[in-house]
């Protein structure tokens, strides 16, 4: 066996990783943490370090159906958590984006991936993001201690919530070791209601219309012309038991009457489309565009897109309009066009897809103020002080 | 003899009271300031009343640049700050100390604006939980946490606490529909955080304030989600003969796939007390009662209820009644919300927050019965079942010092066993005061040192909301 300083680490339990950390503690040497690799794209490039994988840290630690709870350990492959909780009809209540179609690399998606992407889909409209069923993390600091927080009840103030500052920090304030997840049961039966032909301003008002309304809509999205179809299209999800979805088609349609809502898909075509929504399938090609992922008031998304004019090459809505998925050339030309056009409107845009030398050029995340990035540098160094974790990932510097 | 002990107060701040009273004066109006004993009593405890101390002064803005004038003036002159909503903190979160001034909210007591397109409300911390969802409710909205005190609570507070209630089985807790939040730092910086938007770029800034209770910053402004209700909404009352099979009842009907939204728990002496009070219609020959609530259009409320009724008749349910009414709808909630002060006439009380696992319900009720028996205390169960957050009322005489040392060292027991069933000590009450040494169950050395680094990086030298949540350095002293 030839030892290799360059080769990944691969820790086989959490004493193993605190110890890894503590070297490299003493060390100085950084760490570039990863799951399963499928979503290695996301955020800056790494400013190099010491491959950590989480991949042997795997295994469900418990799944407790009749609490609607999981642990997991962070290594964890999704499909493997998914299979658990199919079998007792459970699942993630956020309905995790794959991003293997945008980014069209391999991989695996992991628990700990996961959770440090705040990965959530179209079900965010009525369930909110991952971090919202987050309720338990075990992370390793930089100085190699494991950090718990949270637990594995759902109602749990004791204490600063470090579980939702951990999720979404693209693992630069801690290496994730073990992430508790609250459940929901699989909905019996869900349908879709689609709306043909709506200009963008019309589905944006049908959608809100829709989340308006007392039906309990668990997704809404507007797809442009030629992703599918040569017409646009505006979808309408309803999920519960059956007599419940009937129920509440049949009123929403009725609702909806003005906007021409007539078709509803059911089942398999339901899920299909709704899985091609989550995957940003639509946007996955040509690869080599740059994909983003806007935060806006859906009242406002239409405004944005006006100004930005014909930079967007290709676009869709979810969550109402709330969160639109953007294709742009790769250029730093555009992302500051679509940062400029967005900031009357308010709002923020995360570049989710692009070649490393333009993350490395461009803000990947919506530019803070200099109060919350003196915040941020503060909160990494209660964490890591000596920036072992994921350098730059987030923020240069930090 | 009271178990909570407060540092004591620093004697140079006391020294330069009037000093620091004439500082605020000049930064406040006349009625902004209260700096007289009688007043400042006014503001000693919150509803943690065993325990109050007179703040230094109380400072009543009216605006948030007033509100950062007086931060600033605490950071140079080294005083601690204590921020209070609506003073209803049952852990004593707003409870003061002789060194430290109040920051009272409620003069920011204006909705700012109300977007129902976009579903959200922007609101100043002073405004009560449930003026928000009375602003929307003629539009059909509602701002989803309830909790019990929801009349007088006011939103600042519940982003303080990160306060529940019985409808956040399904709409979940305050930091799962807070969206945006504008604060003052400890050294009078207004920071933003969050927005109408989905998704907040950067660091999870609301998931840490919320629930942090205080000493993050001085919340000002709070952006929250408004959901729109469901077509209706039905409680129904299942009686049981005994306390296991409604407990176990819990967890069938979660374990069946079925999330009502809501699913309350109260046991014969709460029953008692609340019809008592509320005149319900309570069933009083039971030993124990769910509330479960469902939602939705006519046909699916009653296929949900049929589901859940089955579960409860293998579980020995004596008594179904479904309300029939809106009227005997808001009898029935206001009977359960009113559970603290009902029982508040009839003794005194601590009211215990710990959450276990739902499926170790039926063993935490007979250990609580036990652990109060065992101090020869009465004990009144009223509970979010559905999440397991358990709120056990032990009730004492407050008159009678030994008592309450028992009662609280019967909590303090009840919030162990919580703690040891792989549950939390607070779900929704907070840490504040009361629960402060236990937070050592719960937390390794490593988990609580960690998080006070995370709240220096916002307060460094803990000035803001000092001595809560964490144990006091060096015990007692």
């Amino acid at each position: 066996m030839i030892l290799d300083a360059a080769a990944t680490l691969a820790p086989a339990d959490e004493q193993e990783a605190r110890a890894m950390v503590a070297e490299a503690k003493l060390g100085e040497e950084a760490l570039d943490i990863t799951g399963g690799g499928s979503r290695n794209g996301i955020g800056r490039p790494p400013e190099g370090g010491r491959r950590l994988s989480t991949v042997r840290l795997a295994g469900i630690v418990f799944h407790e159906p009749a609490e609607m709870v999981l642990r997991a350990r962070s290594g964890t492959p999704l499909s493997v958590v998914e299979a658990a909780l199919d079998a007792h009809g459970q699942m993630l209540p956020f309905e995790p984006i794959d991003h293997r179609l945008l980014y069209g690399g391999g991989g695996e998606p992991t628990v700990g991936g996961l959770a440090a992407t705040n990965a959530s889909g179209p079900r965010r409209v009525s369930v909110g993001a991952a971090r919202d069923s987050l309720i338990g993390l075990r992370v390793i600091n930089g100085s190699g201690e494991a950090i718990m927080s949270g637990g594995r009840v759902m109602k749990n103030v004791a204490g600063l919530d470090l579980v939702k500052l951990n999720c979404g920090a693209l693992g630069t304030l801690g290496l994730i070791v073990e992430a508790t997840f609250k459940l929901l049961p699989r909905p019996e039966c869900e349908a879709t209601i689609v709306i043909r032909r709506l200009d963008e301003a019309r589905a944006v008002a049908a959608m809100t219309a829709a989340l308006g309304s007392p039906y309990g809509v668990s997704g809404a999205a507007a797809l442009s012309p030629g992703m599918g179809r040569e017409f646009s299209r505006t979808f309408l999800r309803l999920e519960g038991f059956a007599a419940s979805v009937d129920h509440r088609v049949n009123a929403l349609l009725k609702s909806l009457a003005e906007f021409g809502a007539e078709r509803v898909l059911n089942g398999d075509d339901s899920r299909r489309l709704w899985r091609s929504v989550r995957d940003v399938e639509f946007l996955a090609e040509p690869r080599e565009r740059a994909v983003w992922r806007i935060g806006v008031r859906a009242s406002r998304a239409v405004d944005f897109l006006a100004r930005l004019g014909p930079r967007a090459r290709a676009h869709f809505f979810d969550c109402g309009g709330a969160i639109i998925w953007l294709a742009t050339d790769p250029t730093p030309a555009d992302a500051a066009a679509v940062r400029a056009a967005l900031a009357p409107s308010g709002g923020h845009a995360t570049l989710v897809r692009a070649p490393a030398a333009l993350r490395a050029a461009v803000d990947v995340f919506q530019p803070q103020s200099a109060s919350l990035m003196a915040l941020t540098r503060r909160v990494k160094a209660a964490f890591d002080p000596q920036r072992l974790f994921n350098r730059g990932r987030m923020y240069a510097g930090i | 003899m009271p178990q909570i002990a407060f540092p004591p107060p620093d004697p140079a701040i006391l020294a330069r009271r009037e000093d620091i009273v004439a500082g605020l004066a000049a930064i406040l109006p006349a009625d902004g300031l209260i700096a007289d004993l009688a007043g400042r009593r006014a503001f000693e405890t919150d509803a943690l009343t065993a325990y109050r101390r007179p703040p230094l002064a109380v400072a009543l803005p009216r605006s948030v640049e007033e509100v950062a004038a007086v931060m600033r003036f605490c950071r140079d002159a080294g005083v601690n700050v204590v921020p209070r909503g609506a003073g209803t903190s049952l852990s004593g979160g707003a409870i003061p100390q002789e060194d430290a001034i109040v920051l009272g909210l409620s003069k920011l007591n204006r909705i700012l604006e109300v977007n129902l397109a976009d579903r959200y409300a922007r609101v100043q911390a002073g405004v009560t939980n449930l003026a928000i969802s009375e602003a929307v409710a003629a539009d059909g909205f509602f701002y989803a946490p309830d909790p019990s005190s929801q009349l007088a609570c006011t939103i600042g507070g519940n982003v303080g606490m990160n306060s529940g209630g019985a409808h956040c089985l399904k709409y979940g807790v305050t930091v799962n529909n807070l969206i945006g939040v504008k604060l003052v730092a400890v050294d009078g910086e207004i920071l933003e955080f969050g927005g109408p938007q989905p998704d907040a770029p950067g660091l999870d800034w609301l998931g840490v304030v919320c629930g942090g209770e205080g000493p993050l910053g001085v919340v000002v402004e709070a952006t929250v989600k408004l959901i729109r209700a469901a077509e209706g909404a039905r409680p129904v009352l299942f009686g049981f003969d005994s306390c296991a099979d409604a407990s176990r009842c819990v967890a069938a009907i979660i374990a069946a796939g079925i999330v009502p939204v809501a699913m309350e728990y109260m046991d014969k002496p709460a029953i008692a007390i609340c019809e008592n009070f509320a005149k319900a219609g309570y069933p009083l020959d039971v030993e124990a009662m769910l509330i479960v609530e469902v939602e939705g259009g006519e046909a699916e409320m009653a296929a949900e209820l049929e589901r859940i009724a089955a579960i409860a008749k293998t579980h020995g349910v004596r008594v179904i009644r479904e309300s029939m009414s809106a009227m005997e709808s808001a009898q029935i909630w206001k009977g359960r919300k009113s559970a603290f002060g009902a029982t508040g006439r009839v003794a005194d009380y601590i009211c215990m927050d710990g959450t276990v696992p739902t499926s170790r319900l039926p063993e935490a009720l007979d250990r609580v019965g036990e652990i109060c028996a065992s101090y020869g205390l009465r004990v009144a169960n009223v509970f979010h079942a559905g999440d397991g957050n358990m709120h056990p009322l032990i009730l004492y005489d407050v008159n009678d010092p030994e008592q309450q040392r028992k009662a609280e060292a019967a909590g303090m027991d009840v919030l162990r066993m919580s703690v040891a069933l792989g549950g939390s000590l607070t779900g929704e009450h907070g840490v504040g005061i009361e629960k402060r040494d236990l937070m050592s169950c719960q937390f390794s050395p490593a988990d609580l040192a960690q998080q006070k680094r995370v709240r220096a990086a916002f307060d460094p030298q803990a000035r803001l909301n000092p001595a809560k949540v964490f144990p006091l350095e060096g015990g007692a002293a």
